[in-house]
């Protein structure tokens, strides 16, 4: 009894509760090619309204406009390029997960490389002055001072 | 020697301080980048929400500056911002113009015949062409446009009276003016 039980409780503790099932919308795709597309381009794009979720995994209404744009967009045979130009006329660079290149983005993008350069010089300039204060450093004076207090100890 | 080995810590600190401190204190969610503001209003051409067998263009909406309100009656602070809106077009006199987003008609109607419809005229978005075109995140969004139909200003999220008083109202009297 307590056998079947338990095996009765691992039965339940497979079956998915709650699992995140993304909206299919039923959508009439004109060929394999866009749908392809299709696919991969609301991968691309960020929801404007979640913060960070891809119009393909949001539910929200505007995600489900995106989608229905971009179709519509694909059908009118514009190009990747095109609907992205389209997109980020009306929604700027928060559409896109890779900002393009403008001044607002500017530290964003040359950021890294500033503080690798800036890493880069630090880590020189203090090889350069170990290597430096490695030679003999005291002065003919001082050397004749430190051979007389070791002799007069 | 040693003192300026002891400022480069001290440095990094502090300017990690700095970089953070900006980060957490002036990134704000809501602030969202503002595509269309000084842009014309896109060009559509829509049904009205009283006479669907009328279409609306951008046209209609010269000649007055005015606020464009993205409403729909599934979202919740759209009706919780419709009795601000009552007020603005009673006691402000300001000229509202809906756009009804992604909404059943039927319902927006039956919402505005119970609490009563303070807009000029209802643009009936059904398929969100143009709340695309507006670069809309979600409703409720409300736009300021001049009497040429150029949009000057874009508010996300539920107006209040503070919201109105301090944003929207300014630049509805400067928009009035300046055209």
């Amino acid at each position: 009894m307590r056998v079947l039980k338990l095996l009765g409780l691992l039965v339940l503790l497979t079956v998915p509760v709650g699992q995140v099932i993304p909206a299919i919308e039923a959508q009439a795709f004109p060929n394999d090619g866009v749908k392809a597309r299709y696919y991969d381009l609301i991968a691309e794009f960020r929801c404007p309204q979640c913060l960070n979720t891809n119009l393909a995994g949001s539910d929200a209404m505007i995600a489900q406009d995106l989608r229905k744009t971009i179709l519509r967009l694909l059908i009118e045979g514009k190009t990747d390029a095109e609907i992205e130009t389209y997109l980020y006329d009306r929604y700027g660079d928060f559409i896109l997960y890779e900002p393009r290149l403008t001044p607002r983005t500017w530290l964003l993008w040359l950021g890294p490389l500033g503080l690798g350069i800036l890493g880069l010089w630090i880590w020189l300039s203090l090889g350069w002055k170990r290597k430096r204060s490695d030679g003999n450093t005291l002065s003919e004076d001082e050397q004749r001072r430190v051979q007389r207090l070791l002799e007069g100890s | 020697m040693a003192k300026q080995s002891v400022l480069i810590p001290l440095c990094a600190f502090a300017i990690l301080v700095g970089v953070l401190g900006l980060g957490f204190t002036l990134s704000d969610h809501n602030d969202l980048p503002a595509q269309r503001v000084d842009e014309s209003m896109p060009s559509f051409s829509l049904p009205s929400l009283w006479q669907p067998e009328s279409q609306i263009t951008a046209a209609a909406l010269d000649g007055e500056a005015a606020l464009i309100n993205v409403w729909a009656t599934w979202c919740p602070s759209c009706i919780a911002e419709h009795a601000e809106l009552a007020r603005i077009h009673s006691e402000e006199g300001v000229r509202i113009v809906g756009v009804n987003y992604n909404d059943d008609p039927e319902a927006a109607r039956a919402f505005l015949r119970k609490w009563g419809d303070p807009y000029a005229f209802h643009i009936v978005d059904a398929e969100g062409t143009l709340a695309v075109d507006l670069g809309v995140y979600g409703a409720p969004e409300t736009f300021v446009i001049d009497s040429r139909g150029v949009i000057r200003y874009r508010h996300v999220g539920v107006v209040t009276e503070r919201v109105f008083e301090e944003k929207l109202k300014p630049l509805l009297v400067q928009f009035q003016e300046a055209s």
